[in-house]
């Protein structure tokens, strides 16, 4: 999803940890490293990276592109080939056969069967394009919060693996428990009474 | 802190409850929300509302759609113990207008919808472009981050159970 749909999503995160001086050069060094690779005509089927919100496909964080006031802007790729199974299942049962046939056997053992599934799947994953889908990060290095511009938990869980590992630093989501532990400016005796609330009965 | 999984279970009832106060404040105290916004104009609820009530055998989900929603529907779910899981709320600030959904449970934002923006005339305006996008994001998060914290303490103080329960008890069984 991007910051400029006409409807958005947002999850927000606060950023944990010191992020190393000089700070840009720190941030685009993660940003390249972990950059999506492009996995069309490759066996693999599924891709993470990072790449830039205007150029989602060809991702450049050159010259502090990504860099407006105290925000980087980027975005999260996830690129993932989508094989039917009835597709799998037809090449799958015509390269049986025909393995079958050559070794004049009217069965195949375990192993057989296994190593046919994954030559379909490497077949098929170099012919299948990949399907992208893009989420849009807004960090704030300043206040050390983060938005995240989807709701999904597949997507939110990828983007806390790939922002750790690239950045060494752990973004942890802002839900009710952590808005108020972390956001809400509490002295250490309202965080005492914080673990001590129950639910509220509105009605007697 | 405790762990995280953890605290996002045990402290649902927290954002629920933030959403059901919240309603309560639209109806009762809007000059409470003009200290967070001196531009501040009006928080209006929008066009939906889900209730979850969980004090039933099976837990119950109500949700109330559409911009003619009948809210009357909604306090009787309030009145059979029923609290705001998600709520859709349109913010007006000077001459400007957000629209989002808050939900209660993990407190993100869906359907945020911001003020119109002038697109840029060339490569120059661009980040001025991107920082008015993002000041306009910000001002609808930072509503809700400064309406939650006066919320947590409010809930965690004392004039919780001796002053604000029983007006918003009055609210909802005299509404």
């Amino acid at each position: 999803m991007s910051i400029w749909s006409s409807k958005v999503s947002i999850t927000q995160y606060n950023v944990q940890g010191k992020i190393n001086s000089p700070i840009i050069e720190f941030i685009t060094s993660g940003l390249v490293s972990n950059t999506i690779a492009e996995i069309d005509q490759q066996v693999s089927d599924r891709a993470v990276g990072w790449t830039s919100v205007d150029k989602p496909f060809q991702p450049d964080f050159s010259g502090s592109s990504f860099v407006f006031g105290n925000y980087f802007v980027f975005a999260l790729r996830i690129d993932k080939k989508n094989i039917a199974a009835k597709i799998l299942k037809k090449h799958y049962t015509i390269e049986a056969a025909r393995r079958m046939l050559e070794s004049g056997r009217d069965y195949l053992s375990k192993t057989e069967k296994q190593l046919i599934k994954d030559h379909v799947l490497n077949t098929l994953s170099l012919r299948i394009p990949a399907t992208p889908n893009i989420y849009d990060i807004v960090w704030n290095y300043e206040e050390s919060s983060l938005w995240f511009f989807s709701n999904l938990k597949a997507a939110n869980e990828e983007l806390e693996t790939l922002f750790s590992n690239s950045f060494n630093l752990t973004i942890i989501r802002i839900f009710p428990y952590t808005a108020a532990d972390l956001s809400s400016n509490l002295v250490d005796s309202q965080r005492d009474d914080l673990q001590k609330i129950s639910p509220t009965q509105f009605v007697k | 802190m405790i762990d995280v999984a953890i605290a996002y279970n045990r402290y649902k009832f927290l954002g629920e409850e933030f959403l059901t106060w919240l309603w309560y404040v639209i109806e009762n105290d809007q000059i409470l929300i003009k200290n967070f916004d001196r531009n501040f104009v009006g928080l209006e609820i929008g066009d939906r509302i889900v209730f979850e009530n969980r004090r039933k055998e099976s837990p119950e989900r109500i949700t109330i759609k559409g911009e003619e929603a009948g809210l009357e529907e909604g306090i009787l779910a309030l009145k059979n113990g029923a609290l705001v899981t998600e709520l859709n709320m349109i913010y007006r600030s000077a001459e400007l207008v957000w629209q989002f959904t808050l939900k209660g449970e993990s407190l993100n934002f869906s359907s945020l919808n911001i003020p119109k923006t002038d697109l840029p005339d060339s490569d120059e305006d661009i980040e001025g472009f991107v920082l008015e996008k993002l000041f306009l994001y910000d001002k609808s998060l930072q509503l809700v981050k400064n309406l939650f914290a006066h919320f947590v303490k409010l809930r965690i103080s004392n004039k919780w159970l001796n002053k604000e329960v029983s007006s918003i008890r009055k609210w909802i069984q005299s509404s």
